[in-house]
């Protein structure tokens, strides 16, 4: 329910990108979003179709890159693929791990046309 | 949804932007800007200004989340009542409607400025930031920021607070922490609350509760407490003063403590960039 916040400040984000690069409008943003951002793909897609209108991205496309779970072993140093709910180490079990992936919420590129 | 929800973008969110980014020209004359910049770059940077008053005015902040009637108002009650002898409190509410939950607070003789959200789900920084305008910080010792009742939303906001509490009370479900992993993921502190109740919610099993907190890589402290019997209160407020001492400690050296609602691999990853 607050991906319309996140939303509006990627485009917040985005504008200020289009006017230091002097660019009429923007085509495509592709964003980061690992499952532990706590932003939902789907979710913000959906937002940005509201958000969008009359902004210099009016008509572009969004595009999110999911990001996988891993982590890494604090006791015996293996990395591994997680999910969201479940980070222990898959070969010795611990819970001391720590997260290498799966939180981003970034802002990854922005394509842009000069007229 | 998302059409329902009014959050809004507000008046820090607008100038950005850091400079530089790598270009890439294409034939059909677009241009590519590389930019790896966390989304919420806007609000952690207001964030970062509120932990600078936070500290500038010697004080502990502690941001509650949980879902809606889990007890956060009345935790703070009981503490209030526990702790105002000792400490200079205050509070910020946040609520999506109603003065209710700061009227509760002043009945305690405690300052509380309420903030209604109107359909915005959880609070940001800048709500923080207009808050403290309100409130004289130089009499604070702890401010405890109630976030708005939500188990997704505040987990993705930085405030400026030092530390995250989240609660779980037992009514809820021992599976919660398993559903909701980003928000169990930033707690400082996981409170399970209404623990009087666990005499008739045998459903509810404590140790189930923490191993699904343990799942999520999570080793900080999982605690029962009930703001009715008052049981727990002890093992809650001596975590709670050795944070205090604990943040006391880190300001005599110029440190501050930011919690863990930052994103780990985004980091990694923009710094690689
Ligand atoms: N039995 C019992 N009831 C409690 C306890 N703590 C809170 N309650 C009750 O649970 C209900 C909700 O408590 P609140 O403190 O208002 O919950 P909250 O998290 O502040 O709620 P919101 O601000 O609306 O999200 C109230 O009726 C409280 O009296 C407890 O320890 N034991
Ligand atoms: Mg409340
Ligand atoms: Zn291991």
């Amino acid at each position: 329910m607050h991906e319309l916040s996140v939303c509006q400040a990627m485009l917040a984000q985005v504008e200020a990108i289009a006017k230091r690069e002097q660019a009429s409008r923007v085509e495509r943003i592709v964003v980061r979003i690992g499952p532990l951002s706590g932003v939902v793909p789907e979710l913000l897609r959906q937002a940005f179709t509201i958000a969008r209108a009359g902004s210099v991205a009016a008509e572009a496309e969004l595009d999110t890159e999911l990001q996988q779970v891993r982590i890494r072993c604090r006791q015996c140093g293996a990395e591994c693929a997680a999910s969201s709910n479940r980070m222990i180490c898959c070969e010795c079990g611990d819970f001391r791990t720590q997260l290498i992936s799966g939180d981003e919420l970034l802002l990854a590129s922005v394509e842009l046309i000069r007229e | 949804m998302c059409d329902t929800c009014g959050c809004n973008i507000t008046e820090g969110n607008r100038h950005l932007v850091e400079e530089g980014g790598k270009h890439a020209h294409s034939e059909d004359g677009s241009v590519a800007v590389e930019v790896l910049q966390n989304l919420l770059s806007e609000n952690d940077h207001q964030a970062a200004h509120n932990r600078e008053h936070f500290d500038r005015h010697q004080l502990l902040a502690v941001n509650l989340m949980s879902s809606p009637g889990s007890g956060k108002t009345r935790l703070l009650e009981t503490t209030i009542d526990r702790l105002k002898a000792r400490y200079r409190i205050a509070v910020v509410e946040g609520d999506l409607e109603t003065e209710n939950d700061a009227e509760r607070i002043r009945e305690k003789g405690v300052e509380a400025v309420q903030i209604t959200t109107g359909t915005a789900c959880h609070l940001d920084a800048h709500m923080i930031h207009n808050a403290l305008h309100r409130m004289d910080l130089d009499q604070v010792d702890i401010l405890f920021i109630e976030n708005v009742g939500n188990l997704v939303c505040p987990a993705s906001f930085d405030l400026g607070q030092h530390l995250n509490i989240t609660l779980l009370s037992v009514t809820e479900g021992d599976d919660k922490p398993s559903k909701y992993p980003v928000i169990f993921r930033a707690a400082d502190l996981v409170l399970i609350t209404k623990s009087d109740l666990l005499a008739v919610m045998d459903e509810f099993s404590p140790e189930r509760a923490e191993q699904a907190v343990r799942q999520l890589a999570v080793e900080v402290p999982v605690t029962q407490t009930s703001a009715k019997s008052g049981e727990g209160f002890e093992t809650w407020l001596d975590w709670l003063e050795e944070q205090i001492e604990l943040q006391k400690a880190r300001r005599s050296q110029g440190e501050t403590r930011t919690p863990k609602l930052q994103p780990e691999g985004a980091k990694l990853h923009a710094g690689e960039g």
